[in-house]
């Protein structure tokens, strides 16, 4: 019998009998049908997978599912919805701050971590937290902007 | 009347249109008040789909929320070839205004019929048709009586530049909100019932041969293993679970022996690789002078650039599945009906067997691995019973077995007259071919298809000729009033290393020669280079271009040391956008680029924003190329197979970009996406040499390269 991992997702408490060892990249996608975190190395390299553990950004394709037993995991699919978005959503559909979007969803989970741990980054802030995150198409500047803006629009008035 | 009298759309169709000239094939109507509109290309993130849907709306006078873009599908969608060449708005978008224009001509004779007015007393408003004495009907209404299943005719006249309420504006595109909101819209995301999930196992050693029988024990040890598929040197697992298939496929390479692959050239000596290649050379143009002038002297150069990766942030990904002798195929391929004609020739099956649909993918920036991962799915699925099998490949594979971009020297030599004018030029390249897209060629184009037990010949890329912008001498022709040139392509007949259409072709190679090479000349004789360019520019879009980014970047900012500032222009294809850019770089030995600033003119900008966006992400991403990006291989194998060992561009490392559109309103549509590669890779080169007195002709702009140029110390 496999052994059951329990954690926390986007506010739901989630328990899964799955080989711990598998990568919560994996376990997200194939188990629990949440497909907005994306594969895109399997190494950690490229952030595309990126979601929130606890309070920090991390690559889920090589993060194992036993690493995240009792903890909060967060993924876009928990940052916001199209009904109630989450700042940052708002303000990368308002900068249009994306090509083609395929590493959008794991930038987000990193600019939601920094603005929860510095609410008010600078631009070389905001792209120190996104350096491990990899976008081919160019989108680097917008995706910055869009960071900023979110940050204002949270900011306490 | 607002309409055109002699609009250069009337006298003949759309070239789109007259190759699918059938109304209904571009768009339909519900009687629940939606227009569905088919194009026959695809989104790869550049915003088309967003960009066509607002000319079908603008010519339809319809709301945007009304347009539903249909996906393209050799089931549905008109024909037209590859999503490639930026010409997406050019040809679509043309074909497009045309048939909206025409359909719209339709609906309101039907209408004026129906309400018994002229037809020139009807306006449409979102779609409701309206006539004196609040009289009204719409497209909705009329749907069902009117038949669209006729052929389109010359004549349409679209609605004059000035009318445009959407066309013109920077409308948010239609795709970002899903993206944002994790809806699945790529296909790595999209699940079917039943879906099974397969790998392809593969060689490291280029073309190697799996030899003798694989033993198969340890993958089907794998829980979840549905089947193993082995045909010649193609060989792939299919599992239950994307986990299972990628064990299984551990396990058989495991067990798996390979020949040697076929020797591949040395990485650090390309240009002398490809200059001693078999090739087939051509002629590409002649210009001779009406009086030519004396050579004082020559001055020859030679540039280089490596194999560039497509580097795509996904892997390959596509879905198959087979019902009897009938399959159906999910891709991110950019032209659906020529991966169908390709898929044909290796199964041997009649296109009207094969159903291709598309699904979006990551950005491709060429021809990737997306119709390699095609066949794969389609071999792999064959032995699933009935069932449909997703393959992804892995980022090696990614990295190491789709087409690269193809690597080129470049030689240019001008005769200079005793005052440092030209009076002669001749450029040379020698590189593979840059395109072997599918689809095209009376033999497949597709990997697998070179794997199998009874295999096709591999396929050699070639060159699209010049009236079709040329391959690897794209953009070689000098758009300068030089007096005289001759340009001549060596074409590699020998492809040790696969190559295939990459953004821009040949442009992004040429374009850093020319430009460089114009820039030594104008230093040469101490001349401003952006007074020499405009010297020898008569083309008034070129110029404009070219003193719109001067005047943006205060050209030429003081010198400081360790700052450098270096211009390049280019109007791609010489018959596409014009663009010039100016960079300003920062070092000494690793180069920063700090700053790029742009101007371009695609004539009438559907979507400025969008527009903006395509060319800050080709400046962006061609600084990329630049500063970095580098295919490596040993004698058997790609070694850069890693986003370690293939770097590219990061955040941190991100120029500011500041891009200004020069609004052309009422010119042809030109595309963007492909205009800003050479430019920049010019100016970043050109400012090296500002800054440092040194000229880099050979790409990347490494440490390594700029330490070589400065020759020993």
């Amino acid at each position: 019998m496999t052994p059951s991992v329990r954690f926390r997702l986007n506010g739901a408490v989630t328990e899964i009998d799955a080989d711990p060892e598998r990568s919560l990249l994996d376990v997200l996608r194939s188990r629990l049908g949440m497909t907005g975190s994306h594969f895109g190395c399997g190494a950690g390299e490229c952030g595309a997978c990126n979601v929130i553990v606890g309070d920090q950004a991390v690559q889920s394709c090589d993060t194992p599912l036993w690493s995240v037993a009792e903890k909060d995991v967060t993924t876009v699919e928990g940052l916001g919805t199209s009904e109630r978005p989450h700042p940052l959503q708002r303000a990368f559909i308002a900068e249009q701050a994306l090509q083609c979007g395929y590493c959008a969803s794991g930038i987000l989970m990193s600019a939601a971590a920094l603005l929860k741990r510095n609410p008010s980054p600078t631009s070389r802030d905001v792209r120190e937290a996104l350096d491990r995150n990899l976008c081919r198409c160019g989108s680097h500047n917008r995706i910055v902007k869009a960071v900023l803006r979110a940050a204002t629009e949270m900011a306490p008035k | 009347m607002n309409r055109k009298a002699s609009d250069p759309f009337s006298e003949k169709l759309p070239i789109s249109l007259e190759s699918n000239p059938r109304l209904s094939s571009w768009l339909s109507f519900s009687t629940a008040g939606e227009v569905f509109v088919s194009s026959g290309k695809v989104e790869i993130g550049q915003g088309i789909v967003t960009a066509l849907a607002q000319i079908a709306a603008d010519e339809l006078d319809v709301d945007l929320s009304r347009v539903q873009m249909v996906r393209a599908s050799t089931s549905v969608s008109p024909n037209e070839g590859a999503t490639s060449g930026s010409l997406s708005i050019q040809q679509s978008g043309r074909a497009l205004r045309h048939a909206c224009a025409e359909v719209r001509r339709i609906f309101l004779r039907q209408a004026a019929a129906r309400l018994g007015v002229d037809v020139d007393a009807l306006e449409v408003q979102d779609g409701t048709i309206k006539g004196p004495g609040n009289v009204a009907t719409s497209y909705w209404e009329l749907a069902e009586d009117v038949s669209l299943e006729r052929n389109a005719t010359p004549g349409a006249n679209p609605k004059d530049a000035t009318l445009r309420r959407l066309a013109g504006n920077s409308i948010q595109r239609v795709d970002i909100p899903d993206k944002v909101f994790a809806e699945p819209r790529f296909i790595h995301d999209r699940t079917f019932s039943g879906m099974l999930h397969g790998r392809v196992l593969r060689p490291e050693k280029l073309r190697a041969k799996l030899l003798g029988e694989l033993n198969e024990d340890g993958a089907r040890a794998v829980s979840g293993l549905v089947v193993i598929v082995r045909d010649g040197s193609f060989s792939g697992v299919v599992s239950e679970t994307e986990h299972g298939a990628e064990d299984a496929l551990d396990a058989l390479r495991k067990s798996a022996t390979w020949s040697d692959g076929e020797p591949l050239p040395d990485d650090d000596d390309l240009a002398t690789f490809l200059k001693t290649q078999p090739s087939e050379s051509t002629v590409i143009d002649t210009k001779i002078a009406a009086s030519p002038g004396t050579a004082a002297r020559t001055v020859r150069r030679q540039y280089t650039r490596p194999y560039i990766a497509h580097a795509s942030i996904a892997p390959s990904c596509a879905i198959a599945q087979w019902h009897g002798d009938r399959v159906h195929v999910w891709t991110h391929s950019q032209g659906v009906y020529l991966l169908r004609a390709d898929l044909a020739l290796v199964l041997k099956l009649p296109v009207a067997n094969i159903t291709v649909e598309h699904m979006e993918g990551a950005g491709c920036y060429g021809h990737n691995a997306a119709d390699d991962v095609a066949l794969d799915a389609v071999l792999l699925a064959k032995a699933a019973a009935g069932r449909p099998v997703r393959v992804q490949w892995s980022r090696e594979a990614e990295m190491a077995d789709a087409p690269f971009g193809a690597a080129m020297t470049i030689e240019i030599e001008a005769g200079l007259d005793s005052q440092g004018e030209i009076v002669n030029w001749k450029h040379a390249i020698w590189s593979n071919g840059h395109v072997a897209r599918p689809g095209r060629a009376p033999q497949p184009a597709l990997l697998a298809a070179f794997e199998l037990a009874d295999p096709f010949p591999r396929m050699i890329s070639t060159n699209p000729p010049q009236v079709n912008g040329g391959g690897g001498d794209r953009n070689a022709i000098p758009l300068y009033d030089l007096p005289s040139w001759s340009i001549e392509s060596h074409r590699l007949t020998t492809m040790p290393i696969r190559t295939s259409a990459l953004r821009t072709l040949g442009a992004q190679g040429n374009v850093f020669a020319i430009e460089s090479f114009l820039d030594e000349l104008a230093a040469e004789r101490g001349e401003d280079p952006v007074d020499f360019r405009l010297r020898y520019l008569r083309d008034g879009r070129a110029r404009d271009v070219i003193r719109a980014v001067a005047k943006r970047a205060k050209w030429k900012p003081a010198k400081r040391p360790g700052i450098g500032h270096g211009i390049g222009f280019a109007r791609y294809k010489n018959t596409g956008a014009y663009c010039a850019a100016i960079a300003e770089i920062e070092g000494t030995e690793n180069i920063t680029v700090r700053k790029l600033t742009l101007a371009v003119d695609v004539g009438e900008a559907i979507n400025p924003d969008g527009v903006i966006n395509q060319i800050e992400g080709g400046a962006i991403q061609a600084t990329s190329w630049v500063l970095k990006e580098r295919v490596r291989f040993d004698r058997q194998r790609i070694t850069s197979t890693s986003w370690t060992e293939y770097p590219i561009l990061r955040f941190s490392e991100v120029p500011d970009v500041e891009v200004e559109v020069i609004r052309r309103p009422e010119m042809d549509p030109l595309g963007a996406g492909e205009a800003a590669h050479g430019p920049v890779t010019a100016a970043i080169a050109n400012a090296v040499f500002d800054a440092l007195g040194v000229r880099v002709r050979h790409l990347p702009l490494t440490r390594d390269q700029i330490m070589a140029a400065m020759g020993p110390t």
